[in-house]
């Protein structure tokens, strides 16, 4: 797709598709019907030859799907059913679609996708509803009041596992919407108090409790031997609130979204001590998240809708568009902040709130791939702090929710390239994460209350 | 509180209690001229806020800003620039449009349920202990029950609006009914009136300054709480707006929207008067 920018170095390849170089030719995997889509034929397959539940699962218990499907697909035509639904969209099933949106920067390619278009040259009229806490949000995509929406990258984790909601409600990550871009903002009086050592009795607000806020927050202190849950005091606070509660001393820092970080900033109240990407470099934080039911029930829409969503993010990843970015969504439709402020934060250049002004173009960074590896991390700090308080199979919960074959899917049409594995190494807080050993890596450590 | 009060002295006063407050206000946040903040190089001061680049934090907005502001507002009430970007007017009657269908269902209601409770003291014990439990409920208790079970947003408003007025007008339409004085329903019986007639002839009228009084209660509740409702619930409505400007720390549109609140709320007020001084009666 000619005029689509990307954060990928092309690399001429003999397979004839552009990707980076070191990685393998990408399987064209999903055409096969192997993606999450491949998998719904299969389990409406199995649902319909075995509609009663008890005997369906005593089944699969006893003979496993794969031997169930195999038996299945000699009557059953499955692989071209499958792969009827993995070809090219034909038109969306649904056009009037409404998405929930939180005003933060994270937000970018759903909120920047209605003013610039995207979403209608892939055949979509969508509303974009600002809405006002990731409760609200979560609740009105329950309730199918959004067709999608923003939510934090855990979010989809926890509701499908149940946790923080009274079902298990299957919701998945169709997307990433964007790397880094959090940081964390301490009072003026705090100049001096830089080392987390230093931190004990502070009270630190994070936007909710299932966030990469929440989770890195605690890994840092617990890091620096603070026990989190002791040491200091973690709050949810809606990341609104957070700014004027750091000026009204009720708290003493928080990690939250931009532009609120820069908000402190410059209604100078507090400063930038250190932004999210020394942290994690390319950690996920929000996500573009969808009820598992999408993808059966309007396949084409969810094609559509993620093809939008992957070329929206693209754009705003590149560089060279972010000030045109920017004043699309300051306004008061979007985000409603001054317009320097949301500049500040997509084009890197900020004042740090100590007299100095920070050039890191990487602040934020947009990038759609829901790598597994990212949600085994964070099913690993669920587990930690004791919020999912059982063992779940890592890489399948991870599998589930973080839908990576389709994302990659409609990266590949768009012309990006796609890793060839979810997996990848993490380097958290300096140290190495494994997702294949995420055991070794929960046992390293000392605090933690599991 | 012998003598009363001149009025064209007490609204002189009024006002010039008004004009010294505002003065002190505009005073203290512009006035004094400031302390010169440490010299910022011109990159930077253009990363932040004027107060901020002088060394401070953004101060309170003085009510110079506030009637600027005001004025902008008022100028453009009814715009519709996209979902979340619509006139302030517009806010303000999507609110009326939520307390209206909520408490007129209130009323539909408490005044039916009142009059059976007042009308017959079995009922009233049988469902005194019920009413005396929900009734100092916080409404915004209600509201997650309510998300959860209904399942819509805007619904979910009008349900709490419902659930909060519904309390003063059925107690007071209870009271209302059950101290009608006994000669006159006597007198109702002497004269052979059914009971339908007796309620609708005598009861009802007797009962209407009350039931007017539980009304104006409950639509002054009812606005308290449709802005708090959509604080939580965002989408649209004033409180929404409160929320939204809020989100913007901008303090200048939450005054003014403050003073809307309660300009709309005295007019709520005033209308039930009006309707209160129609049914009254003397003997």
């Amino acid at each position: 797709m000619a005029g689509i920018p990307h954060r990928f170095a092309w690399a001429a390849c003999a397979c004839g598709r552009p990707h980076v170089s070191g990685f393998v030719c990408a399987p064209e995997a999903p055409a096969d019907g192997t993606g999450a889509l491949g998998q719904a034929v299969n389990e409406a397959a199995l649902r319909a030859a075995f509609p009663n539940p008890t005997m369906r699962r005593a089944l699969l218990s006893a003979f496993g799907a794969g031997t169930l499907l195999a038996a299945l697909e000699s009557v059953l035509p499955l692989g071209t059913a499958r792969e009827a639904l993995a070809q090219p969209a034909g038109a969306p099933e649904k056009r009037d679609l409404k998405i929930g949106f939180i005003p933060i920067t994270c937000a970018t390619p759903i909120i920047m996708a209605d003013p610039m278009g995207f979403y209608r040259r892939h055949g979509l009229n969508v509303e974009v509803i600002r809405t006002a806490g990731w409760a609200v949000i979560r609740d009105r995509a329950i309730a199918r009041e959004y067709d999608a929406a923003h939510m934090l990258a855990p979010m989809p984790i926890a509701m499908s596992l149940g946790i923080g909601v009274a079902q298990p409600i299957p919701f998945a990550v169709a997307a990433i919407e964007n790397i880094n871009g959090q940081a964390i903002t301490l009072a003026n009086k705090h100049r001096e108090r830089r080392n987390p050592v230093q931190w004990r009795g502070f009270r630190f607000a994070v936007p909710f409790d299932f966030s990469i806020h929440n989770y890195l927050l605690r890994a840092l202190v617990a890091e620096a031997g603070l026990d989190p849950d002791r040491d200091i005091q973690i709050r949810a606070v809606p990341p609104p609130e957070m700014v004027a509660n750091l000026r009204a001393d009720n708290i003493d820092g928080f990690l939250g979204p931009d532009p609120f970080n820069q908000r402190a900033v410059f209604d100078g109240v507090g400063f930038i001590h250190v932004l999210t990407r020394e942290l994690w470099d390319g950690h996920p934080c929000c996500a573009f998240a969808v009820p598992r039911s999408m993808i059966t029930d309007t396949p084409n829409t969810y094609a559509a809708l993620l093809r939008a969503i992957v070329e929206a993010t693209a754009y705003s990843d590149n560089q060279a568009n972010r000030r045109e970015v920017a004043a699309a969504i300051a306004g008061p439709n979007y985000l409603n902040q001054p317009l320097t402020v949301v500049e500040q934060v997509l084009t890197g250049t900020f004042a740090n709130g100590l007299g100095q002004v920070v050039r890191q173009p990487n602040r934020i960074g947009f990038d759609p791939f829901p790598w597994h590896s990212m949600a085994i991390w964070i099913l690993t700090q669920m587990r930690r702090w004791n919020q999912l308080q059982r063992d779940v199979d890592w890489a399948a919960v991870a599998e589930q929710t973080f839908l990576a074959l389709d994302a990659g899917r409609a990266m590949r049409e768009l012309g990006l390239a796609v890793p060839d594995s979810p997996l990848r190494t993490e380097t958290i807080l300096g140290r190495s994460f494994d997702p294949r050993q995420p055991e070794a890596y929960m046992a390293s450590f000392a605090i933690r209350r599991n | 509180m012998g003598a009363k009060a001149d009025p064209w002295r007490a609204a002189l006063l009024s006002v010039l209690l008004l004009a010294a407050l505002l003065a002190a206000w505009e005073w203290a946040v512009k006035g004094g001229g400031g302390p010169a903040g440490p010299a910022v190089d011109e990159e930077l001061a253009a990363l932040l806020s004027p107060a901020a680049a002088a060394g401070g934090q953004t101060a309170m907005p003085a009510p110079s800003d506030i009637g600027a502001r005001l004025l902008e507002l008022l100028s453009d009430p009814f715009h519709r620039r996209g979902t979340n970007d619509q006139g302030i007017g517009i806010q303000i009657a999507w609110s009326l449009g939520r307390v209206a269908a909520g408490f007129t269902l209130a009323a539909l209601v408490a005044i039916p349920l009142g009059f059976l409770i007042g009308m017959s003291p079995l009922l009233n014990a049988a469902l005194n202990p019920y009413v005396q439990v929900l009734r100092p409920v916080s409404p915004l208790a209600w509201m997650p029950l309510a998300l959860y079970t209904i399942r819509d947003s805007s619904i979910s408003s009008i349900f709490v609006i419902f659930i909060c007025s519904v309390w003063p007008m059925l107690i007071n339409t209870a009271f209302g009914v059950a101290t009608v004085r006994r000669e006159w329903l006597n007198v109702a019986r002497t004269l052979e009136a059914g009971r339908w007639k007796t309620a609708i002839r005598v009861i009802l009228p007797a009962a209407a300054p009350t039931i007017l009084t539980g009304m104006r209660i409950s639509i002054g509740i009812a606005w308290l709480v449709i802005v708090a409702a959509e604080m939580l619930v965002g989408g649209t409505g004033i409180g929404y707006w409160v929320w939204n400007q809020w989100n913007n720390l901008s303090i200048a549109d939450i005054v003014i929207a403050i003073l809307l609140i309660g300009l709309v709320g005295l007019l709520l007020d005033r209308m039930l008067g009006l309707v209160q001084r129609w049914v009254a009666w003397q003997e």
